[in-house]
């Protein structure tokens, strides 16, 4: 994902001379195509986050279209106040890019973990909150995040994530993708989980189940059009996130379920628990710690679906 | 020059003082110690044009230090900014100006303030949105001495000078109290001009009462030195009212009706 992030905002940035680049003292190389390609409009911020997010406000205020990237908790928890009174509060187009998102760079321990973010960015009025599901979506987020007219942010993964998607779909910030159709659940990926959410429904495929898999990639504004329908089309939804169940997407579908008339489906929601990760690891071996590999979401999923009811056909 | 500004400095002294009073709010020792800083800007540095106040060529005046949005909103309703009707709707329910500025609640309001520590950056931003865009405006961010207890001050005051920002200045009203304390007794502030140079600026030490001073000072931008410029601008908490002067209970208390009178009376012989 960081790689096509770089390349697609080379590209903006060239097109569009109102597009400008900060970065919190990382991405070493990584922007030297955009430094090359658009002179004075990069800034190495230090590290400084809660003086980067003011300074892009103050650059949105009088025109620009200032993109804000560092390591995902130091661009959204740590400077929290400034994306809530500088880009929220005076509602100014300032895309907001956090790097390793979820339990991306688990090794580095949970200094570095984000599994918050979502929860505090979806809170804030004005604030879009759009999580790539792969470095496709993440071209296509950046594209959409940087034409809107407010804040977003824009939660990306690593780098060398499987690509989900086969072609170029059609995008819109707060409309969900369809990837594989589906009867007996519906998976909702948001985020670097949709490779794990694709692998999920191969599993339960192989075991006769046909799951509908969905890159979700908008928390906020929900897609509650997608919702209604799934809602009502499936016995079981399921939400899957590299985030805590508390606030995160599953949260944002649980609020919204709970305020809807009887639906047919129940929801079941895969994310980190309310605990920090102590001991070291791997990504993989985080995500297997919360129950979040397609093994395990599988197992989980097959066992709930072997409780409902059968469809009426 | 001088007197006419001091006369008009003295006239929002006493709207600010009065509207404390009507609108039951805070914060009038913290307004009355900028407001001269605050005339010098609004009728003779600032490049403004009340009926043009969108002008992407404008010079930009932040307050950072919000609490002093009073003699803000005073001052642009002086200046022609907006009418004297929605001035008097201040802090009232329903009302256009909130206790801090909000965005854009009134033509001629920068950034909506409030929240410390916020100003010097935003200011940065509009610096280089100007640079980038080729535009020739300046910048002014007004703190005060308390907001310097934040660390994002001093993460704005390392990036300005590293990105060579002579279209930045930076004024703090250097009254000498915060909100419950002294300003130097509560986190090591002094020395403050010595500081500013350290760290990078073109600083200079003023009376930010006298408007030789103020004008002097604010004339240097852009300074040839090709740094930002930091004034710090020796004040008085509650200025021009004798029984307000460098007594911080006036950072919280509300001015009785009798208090308003005196306080006009004092203020008319200026």
């Amino acid at each position: 994902m960081r790689n096509a992030f770089a390349s697609e905002i080379t590209d903006l940035a060239q097109a569009d001379p109102r597009v400008v680049l900060l970065s919190g003292d990382i991405g070493n190389r990584l922007f030297d195509k955009f430094r090359d390609r658009c002179p004075g409009r990069f800034f190495n911020c230090g590290v400084a986050e809660a003086n980067m997010i003011s300074v892009a406000a103050g650059m949105a205020m009088n025109g620009l279209r200032p993109i804000v990237y560092t390591i995902t908790p130091f661009v959204t928890t740590r400077c929290l106040e400034q994306i809530r009174v500088d880009i929220c509060y005076h509602d100014v187009p300032v895309t907001v890019v956090g790097v390793g998102a979820g339990l991306s760079y688990a090794s580095l321990g949970p200094t570095h973990h984000s599994c918050e973010d979502i929860a505090f960015l979806r809170a804030l009025p004005n604030m879009a909150v759009v999580c790539p599901g792969d470095a496709v979506e993440v071209r296509l987020a950046m594209k959409a995040a940087v034409e809107r007219g407010s804040g977003t942010y824009v939660r990306l993964g690593k780098k060398g994530e499987a690509v989900v998607h086969q072609g170029v779909p059609s995008f819109q910030i707060g409309k969900a993708i369809t990837l594989r159709h589906g009867r007996d659940v519906c998976i909702l990926s948001t985020g670097n989980m949709l490779p794990e959410a694709a692998a999920t429904a191969d599993l339960l495929g192989r075991q006769g189940r046909a799951a509908e898999l969905v890159s979700f990639h908008t928390v906020k504004p929900l897609d509650t059009e997608y919702l209604t329908r799934v809602f009502r089309d499936f016995s079981l939804v399921v939400t899957m996130e590299e985030h805590s169940r508390l606030g995160g997407f599953g949260s944002a579908v649980a609020e919204w379920l709970s305020d809807q008339p009887l639906q047919r489906a129940s929801l079941l929601r895969f994310g980190t628990e309310d605990e920090f990760l102590h001991e070291s690891g791997e990504q993989e071996h985080a995500r297997h710690h919360f129950g979040l590999t397609a093994a395990q979401m599988a197992e989980n999923i097959a066992a709930r679906l072997y409780r409902k009811p059968a469809l009426a056909a | 020059m001088s007197d006419s500004l001091k006369k008009t400095a003295s006239a929002i002294r006493r709207r600010v003082i009065e509207l404390s009073h009507e609108a039951g709010t805070p914060h009038l020792g913290s307004s009355l110690s900028c407001i001269d800083i605050i005339t010098a800007m609004y009728w003779h540095v600032l490049k403004i044009d009340p009926k043009n106040p969108e002008d992407p060529l404008r010079d930009r005046f932040i307050l950072s230090k919000g609490h002093a949005a009073l003699a803000l909103y005073v001052a642009l309703c002086d200046r022609g900014f907006f009418p004297p009707e929605i001035l008097a709707t201040y802090n009232k329910d329903g009302g256009a100006l909130p206790e801090h500025p909000g965005p854009k609640c009134v033509p001629g309001v920068e950034a909506a303030t409030g929240s410390l520590g916020h100003g010097l950056s935003l200011g940065i931003g509009m610096a280089l949105a100007g640079r980038i865009k080729g535009e020739s405006y300046r910048v002014f961010a007004l703190l005060s001495d308390g907001e310097c207890n934040e660390g994002s001050v001093w993460e704005a005051a390392m990036m300005a000078p590293a990105q060579k920002l002579d279209n930045l200045a930076v004024v703090i009203d250097y009254n000498k109290w915060q909100a419950t304390a002294r300003s130097n007794e509560t986190l090591n502030l002094a020395p403050l001009r010595a500081k500013w140079e350290a760290f990078g600026w073109n600083a200079v030490e003023i009376n930010g009462h006298d408007f030789v001073e103020i004008l002097t000072a604010l004339s240097q931008v852009p300074h040839p030195s090709g740094k930002p410029l930091a004034i710090i601008a020796n004040t008085v908490k509650g200025r021009g009212v004798s029984f307000m002067e460098d007594d911080n209970n006036w950072h919280y208390r509300i001015p009785t009706a009798e208090e308003v009178q005196k306080a006009a009376l004092e203020l008319q012989t200026v």
